[in-house]
């Protein structure tokens, strides 16, 4: 028998799980029972089913307000979902972009942008948020604009150090020789080489992201309520931790899920590119 | 050694400057501070006289200039609900939050070398896989919800901790726990790979030739070999343990600079906000550098 490829088994669980938290949260309107904004003061701190005074209609039971939970964590999944994908997509451009200008120019350009990437990495990226979300205001553009900027120096410092060793072989001094300009070899000969590593990084990193828009929102500086975020559906739970501490404990569980969903189908990505790792 | 002392220190300057830069930029968004500072019946002669006072009307660069002759001077301004200066209100919240933070250092220092050797001595068995299993899903845990669960099994259910609050030993114990998680799975993870490299480095195989028993070989011939890159993790790692005490402060109620910083947020505490960031980078900094200068004492291939 053939051994099975690198990373397969944590690739399939990764996919699977991801997949479906994202299918859940493209679908959101179409499958939450309720609308998660709807509020009932009648049916307040209803547990979940499978506890005692549980029914079926609210299947995870209801909150401070009566919402129903079951729909504001579907809900909530698109904005951790967004959140994450949209702060990593521009984290991933800006640090590509600062990277592969210090790899391929060096020089002043490489201290420069390599000396503000050591910089910033000293300093805790929720630290600033903190600062500057409390500052502007947590609306999910901002929050994107916040944690994209704060994390584009892994990218870079990754993006650098593959760059600068391409730019040594033999097809890229042969592109160089004939002419080629600067834009044209990085665009063709540099950049498919860097596609693997760079989508493990951005994956691991959609995870990061995940859990500071979380740690954001928990600490009260997210999307303000009655926005169904994870985090805000984690911090109203903690206000009722003592009656209804499924609010709280659900909300984490499907922090934990998707989180740890993301980490596994980076690793397994790790495994498939770099089997040595 | 001096040389690299020296050299290390030239590096906090600019990651100070960038903090202070985004400080700076952050204290102008909020608002003018001239239309804070007065009341609305304020007329517009009063508004530029003030503003002409704190130095508002001059170009920003100068303005940025005082900004960091003010603070080098100790001086961030008043806080609005202290009604005291700001750096002392925030200096004396730091213990706590230091002791809260060693705390929680040592845990995962302990526990983390301890789990990383028992699982690289058992590589690709039962005991690795668990133990490696558990650090991947240590890594997905938002600490926020770890703690709350906590609190649940040890304050609510069984009733031997206190739920929040501090005074007592008991009360330590549950935030660094949960701060402590925070750094456990990375230090688990990079000491059996540090551990795992040490092993098939030939002093280790010399080792082993000269019949010295697998314990000793482990502890006396491989571990502090695998240090480096251990401590390397620590230096990169207790920066986002002082800020991930931000959160544990606020679940646990702990009167520690973090808590003291999200409560002047809600106050539009401004001068409060502005020194906890000054002050938090700068301790993790030093604590960087500190890092870094016990790294380069234990390995002198650093000093290059």
């Amino acid at each position: 028998m053939p051994a099975a490829a690198p990373g397969r088994g944590k690739l399939i669980v990764g996919l699977a799980l991801v997949g479906s938290i994202v299918l859940m949260a493209i679908l959101a309107d179409v499958i939450s029972p309720f609308d998660p904004y709807q509020q009932n003061l009648r049916l307040r701190l209803r547990p979940p089913m499978w506890n005692e005074g549980g029914s079926f209609a609210h299947t995870l039971g209801t909150d401070n307000f009566g919402r129903d939970l079951l729909s504001r964590l579907i809900h909530g999944s698109r904005l951790s979902v967004m959140v994450g994908v949209a702060a990593m997509l521009l984290a991933a451009s800006l640090g590509t972009l600062l990277g592969l200008v210090a790899g391929w120019r060096g020089g002043r350009a490489e201290a420069l942008i390599m000396r503000l990437a050591d910089a910033q990495l000293s300093i805790p990226e929720i630290l600033l948020a903190i600062l500057v979300v409390a500052a502007i205001g947590g609306s999910a553009l901002n929050l994107v604009l916040v944690l994209g900027i704060s994390g584009w120096m892994v990218h870079a410092r990754v993006v650098f150090g593959l760059t600068r060793s391409l730019r040594e072989r033999p097809f890229v001094e042969a592109a160089v020789s004939q002419g080629a300009s600067g834009a044209f070899i990085v665009c063709r000969h540099i950049l498919p080489h860097l596609l693997p590593v760079m989508s493990v990084v951005a994956t691991l990193q959609v995870a990061q992201m995940i859990l500071q828009e979380t740690a954001l929102s928990f600490l009260g500086l997210g999307l303000p309520p009655p926005a169904a975020t994870w985090g805000n559906i984690l911090a109203e739970g903690r206000e009722r931790l003592f009656v209804a501490p499924w609010i709280a404990n659900l909300a984490g569980a499907s922090i934990v899920l998707l989180v740890w969903g993301v980490n596994i189908l980076g690793n397994g990505l790790r495994e498939r590119f770099d089997p040595r790792g | 050694m001096l040389h690299y002392i020296l050299r290390r220190l030239a590096l906090v300057v600019p990651t100070m400057a960038l903090v202070l830069l985004v400080v700076f930029i952050v204290l102008r968004i909020t608002g003018d501070p001239a239309e804070l500072f007065l009341d609305a019946t304020a007329g517009p002669a009063e508004i530029a006289a003030l503003r002409t006072r704190l130095g508002l009307d001059q170009p920003l660069p100068l303005q940025f200039a005082r900004f960091v002759w003010d603070l080098l001077h100790g001086d961030f301004g008043t806080s609005l609900s202290h009604q005291a200066p700001a750096l002392p209100v925030v200096v004396e919240r730091l213990g706590p939050t230091l002791q809260l933070v060693a705390a929680a250092l040592g845990l995962a220092v302990l526990l983390g070398i301890a789990l990383g050797l028992v699982a690289a001595s058992f590589r690709d068995r039962l005991a690795d896989h668990a133990i490696s299993a558990v650090a991947v899903f240590g890594q997905s845990m938002p600490s926020f919800w770890l703690g709350l669960l906590l609190i649940q099994a040890f304050a609510l259910e069984l009733g031997w901790l206190p739920t929040s609050g501090s005074g007592t030993a008991a009360h330590l114990i549950l935030p660094a726990l949960t701060l402590s998680a925070f750094l456990l799975p990375n230090f688990i993870l990079v000491t059996r790979t540090a551990v795992l490299e040490a092993k098939r480095e030939a002093f280790a195989t010399t080792a082993r030739a000269k019949g010295l028993s697998p314990m000793r070989v482990l502890l006396r011939h491989v571990l502090p070999n695998a240090l480096n890159p251990i401590i390397s993790v620590l230096g990169l790692q207790v920066g986002h343990l002082i800020a991930g005490s931000i959160v544990t402060e606020t679940i646990f109620a702990w009167p520690g600079v973090g808590r003291l910083m999200i409560g002047s947020i809600y106050q539009r505490d401004v001068p409060i906000v502005a020194a906890a960031v000054v002050v938090v980078s700068l301790v993790i900094m030093l604590t960087n550098l500190l890092v870094d200068v016990v790294q380069a004492i234990l390995d002198p291939r650093v000093r290059i």
